[in-house]
Formats: C-alpha cells, sequence, structure tokens
C-alpha cells in the first residue's frame, strides 16, 4: 500500500532534514511510528498526504506516485484516498457536530454533499456513539467525543490510507484505548492502512507493527 | 460558492459581537455620505423653494442674512427693529403689499410670528382646523407646534418671559389657540401665528387693565384730572385677553413707530419690483431691501463650501473603514491560521479559502449596504420633520 524509496526531504530555509532508505506498508496493515519529538515524524505523514512534495526519492500509495504530481493533483488524490486524524482533533468551532463530519464536502468541490454522504455521516457518528449528538455545537463535547467526531469526519470518504498524528494526545486513558480501537478496527474491515504516530507506548500492542522513526532515517552522507 | 457563504455565514453568526460591530462601522460610513448628500439637497430645495416665493425683504440695515433668515425661517438672530412706518410706505406707494413681521418672542421655544392676515393669503396656508386670527390675543399654530405640543383650537399657549430677571420687562401673554395650519413643509409648521399688534402687547406697547374712570382707591389712582388718571403701579394688567377685557386693551404711543423685524414686499409684477428697490436704494441709510433668492444663493455657496469638507471627511472615514476592514481580515486569517491549515489538509484548496473570505467580506459588507440604505430610506422618509427642526 505505501512505499518509500530514498526520500530526501528539507524545509526551504531549514537545515532540517529527514531521510528515509525505504518503507513499506501493506495494506489492511496498521503501523505505529515512535520517536522523541521533532525528529519528523508529522514531516513524514504530511509527505505521505501529499502535502509536502520530497526533494528527491518515491512516495507511492497504493497504485499512485506521490512525487511528480501536480498540487492540484495530489489534493485530489488526498481527498479520493487519504483520511486525517490530528492530535487537537481540529475541528471547526462555528460548526455543530455532523457539519464538522460533513466538512471535507463544504470545502472540496469534487466532493459534494449527497444524500448517500449525508446519510454516512450520520451512520458514522451512530457507530462512534456520538449519533444523538449531530446538532450539538463542538464546544460542548468532551474530549474523547471530539476525537470521535474528528474520526467520523476522517472516514466520510472511505479512505484507503488513514493517517494519525498523536489521535490519543489529549485523551483520557479509558478513551486512549477506544480510539486506537476505532481506528484499528476500521483498518481491518475496510482493508485500508493506518499509520499513526504516537508517544504513547502502552498502545503499541494495538498497532500490527511499531516502527521507530529514527531507525528509519538514514545517514546524511558526507560530502 | 454556496458552501462558501455558508461556512461563511456560520462564521459570522458564531461570532455575533464582532460582526455586529464590523456591520455597524461600514453601515455608518456608507450611510453618512448617502444621508448628508440627501440633507443638503434637501436643504438646499427648502431654502431656495422659500426664497424664490419671497419676492422682496424690508428690514433694518445690518446683516442680509440675519434679515433673510429671520423673515424666511423665523430663525437666526432677530435683525433691529424698523417701525411700522415702512410698511405703511410701501402699501401707500400702490408698488406692493406690505407684510410687516414681528418676530422676536417665542411660546415654548417655538417662535412667535406677529403679522396680518396678508400673510396667510400670501403664503397660501390652510387651516386645518379652527379659524383664522379672530381678534388680539389669538394665535393660530403651525402643524408641528400643535402635534408637537399637543395643542388644539380652545387650548391656551403662554409666550416664553424674555427676561425673568427683568421686573420692568413685558409680561408673558396668555394666547388663545383658535386655529391650526395644515402642514406645508415649510418653517410655518414650526411657528405661532399671533396679529402684529399681539406681538406689541407682548412688548408692552399696548396693555390692558381694570377701569380707572370710576375708580376711587388712593392705592391705586396717583392724581386725577378731567382728562388724565395717573395709576400706581398697583393697577392689575391683564395678561390674558378675553372677550370681557379686549375692550380694555389699548396701545400709547405712535402706530407708525411701532417696532416690526421686516416687512416682506409682494409687488404686483416686476416693473413695480424694481420701482420700489428704486426707492430703498435711495434710502437705504435708514432701511434696506433684499432679494432673498440672491441671499439664499450666497448663503448656499457658503454651505456648499463647507460640505465639500464633509465630503472630504466622508471618504477619508471610508477609507479608514477598508483600511479597518482589512486590518481585521488579516488580524482574523491569523486567528485562523490552524483552521485554515486543517481545511488545507483535507484538500481545501487555496482559493477555496479565498473564497470563504471574500464570502465573508460579501456578506458584511453586503448587510452594510442594506441597513445603509434602510438609514438611507428613514432620512428620506422622516428628513422633512428633521430638516424643520433644523431650520428652526
Amino acid at each position: 500500500m505505501i512505499a518509500v524509496t530514498d526520500l530526501v526531504f528539507q524545509y526551504p530555509s531549514s537545515p532540517f532534514e529527514i531521510r528515509i532508505g525505504e518503507l513499506a506498508v501493506s495494506g489492511s496493515e496498521s503501523i505505529a511510528v515512535v520517536g522523541p519529538s521533532g525528529s519528523g515524524k508529522t514531516t513524514l505523514l504530511n509527505l505521505l498526504a501529499g502535502i509536502l512534495e520530497p526533494n528527491s526519492g518515491r512516495i507511492v500509495v497504493g497504485e499512485t506516485q506521490l512525487t511528480g504530481l501536480s498540487d492540484a493533483q495530489r489534493r485530489n488524490f488526498r481527498i479520493a484516498n487519504i483520511g486525517f486524524v490530528f492530535q487537537d482533533f481540529e475541528l471547526v468551532d462555528y460548526l455543530n457536530v455532523r457539519e464538522n463530519i460533513l466538512l471535507p464536502c463544504f470545502i472540496n468541490s469534487s466532493l459534494p454533499a449527497t444524500a448517500d454522504i449525508k446519510q454516512r455521516a450520520d451512520k458514522l457518528a451512530g457507530s462512534m456513539g456520538i449519533g444523538d449528538k449531530l446538532n450539538r455545537q463542538i464546544h460542548r463535547l468532551s474530549q474523547g467525543e471530539r476525537q470521535r467526531v474528528a474520526i467520523c469526519r476522517a472516514l466520510l470518504t472511505e479512505p484507503k490510507l488513514l493517517l494519525a498524528d498523536e489521535p490519543t494526545g489529549n485523551l483520557d486513558p479509558a478513551n486512549k484505548s477506544h480510539i486506537v480501537e476505532l481506528l484499528t478496527n476500521y483498518v481491518r474491515e475496510s482493508e485500508a492502512t493506518l499509520v499513526a504516530v504516537t508517544h504513547d507506548h502502552s498502545l503499541l500492542p494495538q498497532f500490527d507493527r511499531t516502527v521507530d522513526f529514527n531507525g528509519l532515517l538514514t545517514a546524511v552522507p558526507s560530502s | 460558492m454556496s458552501n462558501a457563504f455558508r461556512l461563511a455565514w456560520r462564521h459570522l453568526c458564531f461570532h455575533r459581537l464582532r460582526t455586529a460591530i464590523l456591520v455597524l462601522c461600514l453601515t455608518l460610513t456608507l450611510s453618512l455620505p448617502l444621508c448628508l448628500r440627501f440633507l443638503v439637497n434637501r436643504f438646499q430645495t427648502q431654502l431656495r423653494a422659500r426664497a424664490a416665493a419671497t419676492p422682496l425683504i424690508i428690514g433694518a440695515p445690518g446683516s442680509q442674512f440675519d434679515l433673510a433668515i429671520s423673515t424666511l425661517y423665523f430663525d437666526a438672530k432677530p435683525p433691529p427693529s424698523i417701525s411700522m412706518e415702512t410698511a405703511n410706505y410701501v402699501s401707500n406707494s400702490g408698488l406692493a403689499t406690505a407684510i410687516p413681521m414681528h418676530v422676536r418672542f417665542r411660546a415654548k421655544k417655538f417662535p412667535i410670528v406677529g403679522t396680518t392676515l396678508e400673510y396667510f393669503t400670501f403664503r397660501e396656508s390652510k387651516i386645518m382646523a379652527g379659524t383664522p386670527l379672530i381678534r388680539v390675543g389669538d394665535c393660530v399654530l403651525g402643524s408641528a407646534v400643535a402635534k408637537t405640543l399637543g395643542l388644539k383650537p380652545g387650548d391656551r399657549l403662554l409666550t416664553d418671559p424674555e427676561n425673568v430677571f427683568d421686573l420692568a420687562g413685558s409680561y408673558p401673554l396668555n394666547m388663545r389657540i383658535v386655529g391650526i395650519l395644515a402642514p406645508s413643509d415649510t418653517p410655518d409648521d414650526r411657528a405661532v401665528f399671533i396679529d402684529v399688534r399681539s406681538a406689541w402687547i407682548i412688548e408692552g406697547i399696548g396693555h390692558g387693565h381694570q377701569g380707572l374712570e370710576s375708580e376711587n382707591d388712593d392705592n391705586l389712582i396717583l392724581k386725577k384730572t378731567d382728562n388724565t388718571v395717573t395709576a400706581s403701579a398697583a393697577v392689575m394688567q391683564y395678561t390674558e385677553i378675553t372677550d370681557a377685557n379686549v375692550a380694555s386693551f389699548h396701545f400709547h404711543g405712535t402706530p407708525d413707530q411701532f417696532p416690526i423685524s421686516s416687512v416682506i414686499a409682494v409687488p404686483p409684477d416686476d416693473a413695480s419690483g424694481t420701482k420700489l428697490m428704486g426707492r430703498f436704494v435711495s434710502d437705504s441709510s435708514k432701511v434696506r431691501m433684499v432679494e432673498p433668492p440672491k441671499v439664499v444663493e450666497q448663503l448656499l455657496a457658503i454651505v456648499f463650501r463647507v460640505k465639500k469638507f464633509f465630503d472630504a471627511a466622508a471618504w477619508l472615514i471610508g477609507v479608514v473603514s477598508i483600511l479597518f476592514l482589512i486590518l481585521v481580515t488579516l488580524l482574523t486569517l491569523r486567528l485562523r491560521k490552524r483552521e485554515m491549515e486543517t481545511m488545507f489538509k483535507l484538500g481545501c484548496s487555496r482559493g477555496t479559502i479565498a473564497q470563504l473570505q471574500l464570502a465573508e467580506m460579501a456578506i458584511v459588507l453586503g448587510i452594510s449596504l442594506v441597513l445603509a440604505l434602510c438609514v438611507a430610506g428613514l432620512v428620506q422618509r422622516f428628513g422633512t420633520e428633521l430638516l424643520q427642526r433644523v431650520l428652526m
């Protein structure tokens, strides 16, 4: 599902650089990426999502090679194939629960909010246990409920690749385990791929595999 | 684009206070020049119409503006008095109808206009309720005065005392309201009309008191001969003219020398007007004659010079408001940076993000424009009344 080869990325006007020789994740697999803060884990997720473009190397997601695609092509690919879950949920405070789940439809003309999509949003909310809170404003939800709304939003388009950046960072222990269970269940049922960045080692057994980010990195060649 | 408007609307509704302040600022900025332009145009039209309908004014030498404004709009500082002799002179010349105007006193802050019945004929005034002036002590109210004070024919209206510390000054006169004029959208609506003789009574030139011929009280009579009776200050003076005491009212002095503010001269034709002007040009030391249309044009020239500053101020406020709107939008963008980044990660293009911002600005501007038009409409609806108040 994911194949990263000889990846080099450097932010403009910054000495920070990451080099990954090889990373392969198969379909229906959930992996946890662990590593120290600031090592580049979130950057890796952004590269896999096509938000950032590598300086060199190859990133293939499914059948599509992201490197070489234009901004618009990468955006369209992201809309159709990738779901994002963030540590701070990143929900829109002025929209209610249903509108937050449907947000990708409101901001992408290629993804109209059809009756089917709306029905799917309601169904997802039901399956996440927030079906009775669809018209509620975000600030009236608990942290756990907010993350479930964020997961519903990520799963709305039934993505083949789910990227989660510290998805349990702001949750209590009971909710942490439950949220990871929701994500891994989706991966199993939909034969999708999950790449989650986490610092919480207690959650690692719930993933199929753990990848140490430092182990992925290759040394900078001496000039 | 509809989704952009939907999200923009939800965002604006969520931040109600901020939106309300923005809308208020823009509404005021947009409505200010609109209302100002409308009011100035109405002001100009009303000034010109009143002036055009009043061919000539005769008054004391001095400020022609004070003379014209006082006679036409019953406003401004009263010009120095001239004598009734001038009105009689114009009338006797056969060159114009002379309408004496006495504008000095006030009743409940509204100007009291002492004149003759010719004034109502000249202005084509209609009586809405009651009757025209019948005798001295009567008054006819302009429609706005009657409405504001809630008065009707049969009620009484007291003149304002000139100076409460002046014990020798004129006493307030309790006037009988006999009629209400129909609204005319002119300063007449906000004036109280009395007979010029009533004005002289308020001034203290004429008065009425208890009969002294048959009186023998030493407290009241200082000296009595066959021809004259000298009364003391204890004699009761009437402050209200009634059918019973009207006969006791009389004037001391020569009527030709009684004061008036000005004379409106209405010549039957241009030639008579020109001849009359010639007579007053040659005798300009005592009185002067002005042509209201010319005076008003001079006044408007000053007004428009001032209006240019207002226009410049309105433009400046507009520019500042737009800069303010841009600043608020930029600050909002900084505050919403994470939200925008999230949208971008979810597949939102930079063009769509710009659309969201534009939609918000369009909604705020649209609401402000509609409100500004409503304000302008209200000013148009009630502007005349407002102008009357300004002109009073």
